[in-house]
């Protein structure tokens, strides 16, 4: 399979605690192609956070293996459960701040689809949380990457601004096709944004199921080319 | 005031004492931050030089200043590392509690985008350590205007803490007075000039 991007194979993972280990997640395999986007459903606490940090690379303490096609590791850019963006760096500062060399242009490109142009110059303290939310994301898609991890990127919104925000997602996934790994609780959320929905169980957390989502051609995610 | 001014005498020794605070106060931010940060980063070296700092921190100025001249001679470098020595405590202890309260979310954003070293240190570490750096300035600057003097009038043969001793021994309040106020005119401006336009510049996204 020449699409695929990463396989995962977690036998278990596990806290240590100073009563022994905690069971976090049991068995799953996970694969994803290179445009896929895949959700992970499940309540929260469940260790969804924590398979995305083993995904991310940035938790290597399990036992199973993570194996990447293609010859090195690829760029990943992520969407946290907080925007985490630097207050003391503009809108736009903070965008070039996640490229590895800077380019002005795709930050540009970015701030005016995601409608942040206005505010390019604006340090997150002077943004709304929907606002700051729509940088996260156009700096995770800023850096060109191969693999987008979002970690429950539109949890505490209103209804109406996880809509219009979700809305912006597809765009930016529009614009930059590349494979997408979402955690989130809301299963509505998946069934708007993803191909596949994998339904994980709790402690430890495992697979329990697997759904292909099927769009209509009228919703945003059927307009996205794909393959 | 100005007779001394007049005669040299004045900007001469407060010259002489204005090297000896830039220089312990150089010394101590910058071994002190570096210290500091990196007890609050590495748990063993913190349990380590706890006590040490502990130590240190509580041990009287005048103490240390007249063990210091004992050990070293009465010499411009033991002065020096005298005043140091009664700062640098204070700014491990500050530096400790900002490198404590480093945000781990940043340190992971940074992480996965893959930031290199030196941009995560300028764009991600150091703004946060900002606060406590300007605390350590500025309490450091005010420990060692007061420290400065004393090991002058101890063990030196000039400066203002020096002459203050002489004006002492004369009874002659007016000049004590006389240097006092340049000295903390000198003070006032170096707050003014540097400490609060630099603040500013750095804390510019708080506004």
């Amino acid at each position: 399979m020449a699409d695929v991007v990463l396989r995962l194979r977690i036998e278990s993972k596990g806290f240590h605690t100073d009563r022994g280990t905690l069971p976090v997640l049991g068995w799953i395999e996970l694969t994803l192609g290179a445009r896929e986007i895949v959700a992970i459903v499940g309540p929260s606490g469940c260790g969804k956070t924590t398979l995305l940090r083993i995904i991310g690379g940035l938790d290597t303490d399990f036992v199973g293996e993570l194996q990447w096609f293609g010859s090195r590791l690829p760029r990943i850019g992520q969407v946290f459960q907080e925007p985490r963006l630097l207050p003391w760096r503009t809108v736009r500062e903070n965008i070039l701040l996640a490229q590895r060399d800077p380019r002005p242009a795709i930050a540009d490109e970015l701030l005016e689809s995601l409608d942040l142009t206005a505010f390019r110059d604006a340090y997150p303290s002077k943004l709304s949380l929907g606002m700051a939310r729509r940088v996260a994301i156009a700096r995770a898609f800023a850096i060109e990457p191969e693999l987008v991890l979002l970690d429950e990127p539109f949890v505490s919104l209103d209804p109406a601004m996880a809509e219009r925000s979700r809305e912006v997602l597809l765009k930016a996934w529009h614009a930059r096709p590349t494979a997408g790994l979402l955690v989130t609780h809301d299963r509505d959320e998946a069934a708007a944004l993803a191909d596949r929905i994998l339904v994980l169980g709790c402690r430890p957390a495992r697979i329990e199921e697997e759904r292909m989502v099927r769009h209509p051609p009228a919703t945003p995610r059927s307009a996205i080319v794909r393959r | 005031m100005v007779q001394q001014t007049e005669s040299g005498a004045l900007p001469w020794n407060l010259a002489i004492t204005l090297g000896r605070v830039a220089a312990a106060f150089a010394i101590s931010l910058l071994l002190g931050s570096a210290l500091g940060i990196a007890m609050g980063r590495m748990r063993r070296l913190d349990l380590w030089l706890d006590n040490a700092v502990t130590v240190l921190l509580n041990l009287p100025a005048l103490v240390l200043i007249v063990l210091i001249y004992v050990w070293f001679g009465l010499n411009e470098i033991a002065a020096i590392a005298a005043v140091a020595l009664n700062k640098l405590p204070t700014t491990v202890v500050t530096m400790r509690e900002g490198a404590r309260a480093l945000d781990p979310a940043l340190a992971e954003m940074a992480q996965r985008f893959q930031m290199p070293r030196w941009r995560i240190l300028r764009h991600v570490t150091l703004p946060q350590l900002a606060p406590y750096l300007f605390a350590a300035a500025r309490s450091g600057l005010a420990l060692i205007w007061k420290i400065v003097l004393v090991v002058e009038l101890l063990g030196r043969s000039n400066g203002i803490g020096f002459q203050i001793q002489i004006y002492f021994q004369l009874f002659d309040v007016t000049l004590i007075l006389a240097y006092t106020l340049a000295f903390l005119l000198v003070a006032q401006l170096i707050e003014w000039v540097v400490m609060q336009p630099l603040e500013n510049w750095a804390m510019r996204w708080r506004m």
